[in-house]
C-alpha cells in the first residue's frame, strides 16, 4: 500500500468565503449571548469598593439559607408530584386517566407570580376562605384560631411546585412509556409485582429523566422574582434585586450573581452526571401501548382524586379567581388601559420571536452547512442565556449596553451635535436583546429538530442543481421546517409574554407590559384590577400546551418517534 | 468550465488529494486519478473506505485538505458547488417533497434563465428519457421508489451536465429494481455520452456498470482497472479478496525467476505462481487462485501445479457444483466444478488431485 501521509501538512479544513459569512454569523451571536455573563464576571472581579465581605457577613448567609430552603422543598415536591401522576396515568387506567394525562400539563401556562397573587388572595385573613372559616365558627381576630401562613418559604414551595412539577411529569412520563415495552414487561414475567417492578426497574430507569425534569424545575424556581418577593423569602435572585435596585450597588449584585450563576452550573452538571449512561437505556426502538392496567373502584377514585388534585391547585383554582376578578373589571375604566398593556406585551413579544427565530436558524443552518467540530460546541454555547436567570441576565445585558450608549452618544456629540442618550439601554432594545438571549435556546432547539428530519441531501442536491446556501435554505430548507418555526416563534412569544424579572429591571421609564402591570398592582394589594392581564398572560400561555400535548400524542401515536426526543426539545430550555 | 477542456487532458483529475476531518486521521490520503472525457468510473470499496468523502469533494460539498482536483483542466477548489455544475443523484432521491416532478425537473433550469417554453420542453424531453412522459404533474411522493429514482436520475441530467456524480444511487431499490436500473443507467451514459462517477460498495453493480473500477481501502485508491482486469488480474491481496470469490494460501517465496515465483507453503507443498506484488527470496507473501480456475483430476500436468485435496463438502447449484475441500493448509478452499457432461464425481472424504495454471495463480502481498 502506497500511503503517503505527510502529518505537519495537515490543517483546518480551509473555508470558502460562503462558509466563512455563517461563520462569522454564528460567532457574532455567539458573543452577543456570551457578552452578558462576562460582563457580570467582570464587574464582580474588577468593583472598586469591595463589598463582597460585607456581602458575605450580611445578606448573603440569609439568602443562601433561603434558596436552598427554597430548591429542596420545591425539588422534593415537583419530584414526587411528577413522577407519581406521570406514574399512574402511564401504567394505569380509571377514570379521566386519559384526560389526565394532558390536563396534568395545564399548570404549565399559569407564571409562578400570578400563582402567588392568587393564593394569597384566597388564603390571606382578609381572603373567601379564611372569611368563610371565621363565618362558620365564629372566630373573629386571627389569635382565635390558627391558619397556615401562605406568605412563607412554606407557601413558596407549594405556589411555586403547583405549577412546575409538569417539567418532571412530562419527563418521567417519556422516561415510562419509552422503557415499558423492554423492560416492563420483563420485570413482570419474572415475578416482580407493580410496586417492585416501579422501585427496582422504572424508577433506577427513569432516573436521568428524573433528574432532568426537576432541574428545569429547579431553573425557573431561581428565576421566580415575584412570588419569592411577595412571599417574603429573601432568595438570593431578590437579593440580586434589591442589592442593585435598593442599594444601588451593581457591583455587588454582580457579586452575588456569580454565586447564582455557581449554583446553577452545579445543577447543571449534576443533570449531565445523571444522564451520563443514559444511552444504555433504550435498548428497543419499538413503542407500543401499554397494556395498563384497570383499577378496580376505591383505587380507581383515589387515582382520580390524587391526580386530580395538582391540576386544581395549579391550574383552576388560579384560573376561576382570575376568571371571576375580571369578569367582575369589564367595562371598569380600568379596562381601557388594558389594550395599550397588550399592545407592549405584542410588540415585545413578537419582535423577540422574530430575532429569536432568525439566531436560531442562523445557529442551526450553519452546523448543516459547515463541517467544523469546534461549531457544535459553539452553538450551544449560544443557548447558555436559557440557564441565566432573567434577573442576572438583565443586569449582564445592561452593563454593556450602557458603555456602548455611552460611546455612541460622545460619537455623534462631537460628530454631529446631537445627544443620543440611551438609545439602547433605556428603550425596548435592551427587552427584546434579552429575551431574544435567554429564549434562544427553545427556537434552536425546535428549528433544530425540525431540520433534523430533512434529509441533508435534498440541501446538497439544491446545489449541485445551482442555488447558494442562500438560496436553497430560502427556496428548500425553509418551506419544509415551517411548521418546526411557527412552533419555534410560538414558544418564544409565550415565554417572552410571561416574562418578569429582566422585564422589570429593563423596561423604559413609564413603559409597562400585562406582566409589569400584573407585578405593579400586586404590591399595591390591588389585585382585583390585575386580573384581566394576568388571565390574559394565562389564556396565552396554553398555547405552548397545546402544541406540547399534541406532540406528545404525535410522536406516540403516528410517527413512532422515540418519546425522549419530543420533551426535551420543548421543555429543557424553559 | 467543461467546455475547455483541453484535448488530451483527463476531464477530472484529482491531483496529490488528501483530506482530513479532524486534522489528524486522513480519510483520504493522497489520491491521485484521472477520469477522460465520457468515461463511467465507479469508485468501489468497503463503507468508511473514503470513496464518498471523495465524491463529495468533487462536488463541493467538502474542501480538500490538501492537492488540488481539476475540472476540464480548470482548478475547482474554490468554486462552491453550485457554479460547478455538476449533476448529482443521492442516495434516497433527494427530491424536493413540496414540489411536483416537473416543478424538481425544471428548478435546476430556472437558475440558468431559460425561457419558460425551453424550459418545458427540456424538462419533458429529460422525462421522456427516462419513462416518466405522464408523470411531470405528479408529487413526489406519489411515485414509487423506482420511478422516483428515475425522477432523480433526470433532474440530474435535465440541465446537461457533462459530469454526473452518483452516490449509491440504487441502494434503497430492491434486487430486481436495481439489476433493471443499473442497465438503463448505463444505457443513458451510452447514449448521452456524459461522463459519470459512481460510488457503489455493491461490486456486481460496479462490474455490471462501469468502464473502469477504483477500489478504495483506507483511503487509498488500490487498484483503478477495467472490470476484468480487476477480476483476473488483481494487484494486491485486498483486491483479490474485496473482489469476487478468491482462494487463499499463505507462504514463503523460495526462489523467483522470468516473472514467476517459487512459494513454499505453510501446509508444506511447495508451487509456482506468477510473481506479481512480492519481495525477494524468504518474504512472506500470499497466493490468490479462482475457484473457477481450479481442475480436478485433470488428464495432463503440463504447466499446472498439482496438489492434494479432501473433499468436504459438494453443493448442487444446477450449472456448476460448489466444492468445499481442505488443500494447502485451508479446509474452506472452494472449486467451482462446471456442471459438464462426465465430469469427476464428487464423493464427500475422497482425496482428489487438484490442479491449476501456473499463471492463473498470483503471488501477491502477504495478509498479515
Amino acid at each position: 500500500m502506497k500511503t503517503n501521509i505527510v502529518k505537519s501538512q495537515i490543517g483546518a479544513a480551509p473555508a470558502r468565503s460562503g462558509s466563512r459569512l455563517w461563520l462569522w454569523l454564528v460567532g457574532v451571536i455567539v458573543l452577543i449571548a456570551i457578552v452578558p455573563i462576562i460582563a457580570i464576571l467582570v464587574i464582580a472581579i474588577k468593583s472598586e469598593n469591595n463589598i463582597w465581605p460585607h456581602l458575605v457577613s450580611t445578606v448573603l448567609p440569609r439568602a443562601a439559607f433561603d434558596t436552598a430552603l427554597l430548591l429542596t422543598g420545591v425539588g422534593l415536591l415537583t419530584l414526587i408530584t411528577g413522577t407519581s401522576t406521570a406514574w399512574l396515568v402511564t401504567m394505569y387506567r380509571f377514570p379521566g386517566s386519559r384526560i389526565f394525562s394532558w390536563a396534568l400539563l395545564l399548570p404549565l401556562a399559569m407564571p409562578t407570580y400570578i400563582m402567588a397573587y392568587c393564593y394569597v388572595e384566597l388564603l390571606d385573613f382578609s381572603g373567601p376562605v379564611q372569611a368563610a372559616l371565621r363565618e362558620l365558627t365564629g372566630w373573629r381576630t386571627s389569635r382565635d384560631y390558627w391558619f397556615p401562613e401562605i406568605r412563607s418559604t412554606g407557601g413558596a414551595v407549594f405556589v411555586i411546585a403547583s405549577v412546575l412539577y409538569p417539567y418532571v411529569y412530562l419527563t418521567a412520563r417519556s422516561a415510562f412509556l419509552a422503557q415499558s415495552v423492554c423492560v416492563l414487561d420483563v420485570s413482570r414475567t419474572l415475578g416482580a409485582g407493580p410496586w417492585s417492578s416501579f422501585r427496582h426497574v422504572a424508577i433506577p430507569l427513569a432516573r436521568p429523566a428524573l433528574v432532568a425534569g426537576v432541574t428545569i424545575a429547579l431553573m425557573e424556581t431561581l428565576n421566580d422574582i415575584g412570588a419569592v418577593e411577595f412571599f417574603g423569602v429573601r432568595t438570593l435572585t431578590v437579593t440580586i434585586y434589591t442589592t442593585w435596585l435598593g442599594r444601588g450597588s451593581l457591583s455587588g449584585a454582580a457579586q452575588l450573581a456569580c454565586v447564582l450563576l455557581v449554583i446553577i452550573m452545579v445543577l447543571l452538571w449534576l443533570e449531565r452526571w445523571s444522564r451520563r449512561n443514559q444511552r444504555f437505556h433504550h435498548t428497543s426502538g419499538k413503542y407500543h401501548d401499554l397494556p395498563a392496567r384497570q383499577l378496580g373502584r376505591w383505587p380507581a377514585l383515589a387515582a382520580s382524586l390524587f391526580c386530580a388534585a395538582p391540576i386544581m391547585a395549579g391550574f383552576f383554582v388560579p384560573a376561576s379567581l382570575l376568571g371571576v376578578y375580571a369578569y367582575a373589571r369589564i367595562g371598569t375604566p380600568d379596562s381601557g388601559s388594558f389594550l395599550g398593556l397588550a399592545g407592549n406585551s405584542l410588540l415585545l413579544s413578537m419582535s423577540a420571536a422574530v430575532a429569536a427565530i432568525l439566531a436560531g436558524l442562523v445557529l442551526v443552518y450553519a452546523r448543516r452547512l459547515v463541517s467544523w467540530r469546534p461549531l457544535h460546541a459553539l452553538t450551544r454555547l449560544a443557548s447558555i442565556g436559557y440557564a441565566v436567570p432573567g434577573t442576572v441576565l438583565a443586569i449582564g445585558v445592561l452593563i454593556p449596553l450602557a458603555a456602548l450608549d455611552n460611546l455612541i452618544d460622545g460619537w455623534m456629540t462631537s460628530f454631529f451635535g446631537i445627544s443620543t442618550g440611551l438609545i439602547l439601554s433605556g428603550t425596548i432594545f435592551a427587552l427584546v436583546l434579552t429575551y431574544t438571549i435567554r429564549f434562544l435556546a427553545i427556537s434552536h432547539g425546535a428549528i433544530e429538530a425540525g431540520l433534523g428530519k430533512v434529509s441533508p441531501n435534498l440541501s446538497l442536491a439544491a446545489r449541485t442543481l445551482g442555488r447558494s446556501a442562500g438560496s436553497t435554505l430560502r427556496e428548500i430548507d425553509l418551506p419544509m421546517i415551517r411548521p418546526a418555526l411557527v412552533t419555534a416563534a410560538l414558544l418564544v412569544f409565550v415565554d417572552s409574554m410571561k416574562e418578569l424579572p429582566a422585564t422589570l429591571l429593563l423596561r423604559p421609564f413609564n413603559f409597562e407590559t400585562l406582566a409589569t402591570r400584573v407585578y405593579t398592582y400586586a404590591s399595591i394589594e390591588r389585585f382585583e384590577d390585575a386580573a384581566l392581564p394576568a388571565l390574559t398572560i394565562v389564556a396565552v400561555g396554553l398555547v405552548p400546551v397545546i402544541i406540547l400535548s399534541a406532540t406528545i400524542r404525535l410522536a406516540f401515536r403516528k410517527d413512532r418517534i422515540q418519546p425522549t426526543s419530543t420533551a426535551p426539545t420543548l421543555s429543557a430550555h424553559h | 468550465m467543461s467546455d475547455k477542456a483541453i484535448e488530451g487532458q483527463p476531464f477530472v483529475r484529482f491531483d496529490k488529494v488528501q483530506k482530513s476531518y479532524d486534522g489528524e486521521i486522513l480519510v483520504v490520503k493522497n489520491l491521485n486519478l484521472d477520469i477522460p472525457q465520457g468515461e463511467f468510473v465507479t469508485m468501489l470499496g468497503p463503507s468508511g473506505s473514503g470513496k464518498t468523502t471523495c465524491l463529495m469533494m468533487l462536488a463541493g460539498f467538502e474542501p480538500a485538505t490538501h492537492g488540488e482536483i481539476f475540472l476540464g483542466g480548470q482548478p475547482i477548489n474554490n468554486v462552491p458547488p453550485h457554479k460547478r455544475g455538476i449533476g448529482m443523484v443521492f442516495q434516497n432521491y433527494a427530491l424536493f417533497p413540496h414540489m411536483s416532478v416537473g416543478e424538481n425537473l425544471a428548478f435546476p433550469l430556472e437558475v440558468r434563465g431559460m425561457s419558460k417554453d425551453e424550459c418545458a420542453t427540456k424538462v419533458q424531453r429529460a422525462l421522456d428519457m427516462v419513462e416518466l412522459g405522464a408523470f411531470s404533474n405528479r408529487m413526489p411522493a406519489q411515485l414509487s421508489g423506482g420511478q422516483q429514482q428515475r425522477v432523480a436520475v433526470a433532474r440530474a441530467l435535465v440541465f446537461e451536465p457533462e459530469l454526473i456524480l452518483m452516490d449509491e444511487p440504487l441502494g434503497a431499490l430492491d434486487k430486481q429494481l436495481r439489476e433493471q436500473m443499473q442497465y438503463e443507467i448505463k444505457h443513458i451514459h451510452e447514449n448521452l455520452g456524459v461522463t459519470v462517477v459512481y460510488v457503489t460498495h455493491d461490486q456486481s453493480e460496479a462490474l455490471t456498470m462501469s468502464d473502469r473500477i477504483a477500489v478504495f481501502n483506507d483511503g487509498v485508491v488500490q487498484q483503478l482497472s477495467s472490470p476484468s482486469d480487476l477480476y483476473e488480474r488483481p494487484d494486491n491481496s485486498f483486491v483479490a479478496q474485496f473482489i469476487g470469490e478468491n482462494n487463499r494460501f499463505d507462504g514463503k517465496v523460495t526462489s523467483v525467476s522470468r516473472g514467476n515465483c517459487k512459494v513454499k507453503l505453510d501446509s508444506g507443498e511447495t508451487v509456482e505462481a506468477a510473481a506479481i506484488n512480492v519481495g525477494g527470496k524468504g518474504e512472506r507473501t500470499t497466493l490468490s487462485l479462482r475457484p473457477e480456475r481450479i481442475e480436478i483430476n485433470p488428464k495432463s500436468k503440463a504447466g499446472r501445479n498439482v496438489i492434494k485435496g479432501k473433499i468436504e463438502e459438494a453443493i448442487y447449484l444446477g450449472d456448476h457444483i460448489r466444492t468445499r475441500m481442505t488443500a494447502g493448509g485451508s479446509s474452506d478452499f472452494i472449486v467451482k466444478v462446471p456442471n459438464t457432461a462426465g465430469h469427476t464425481p464428487l464423493e464427500e472424504g475422497k482425496t482428489v488431485n487438484i490442479a491449476w495454471l501456473t499463471e492463473d495463480c498470483r503471488a501477491l502481498d502477504p495478509i498479515v
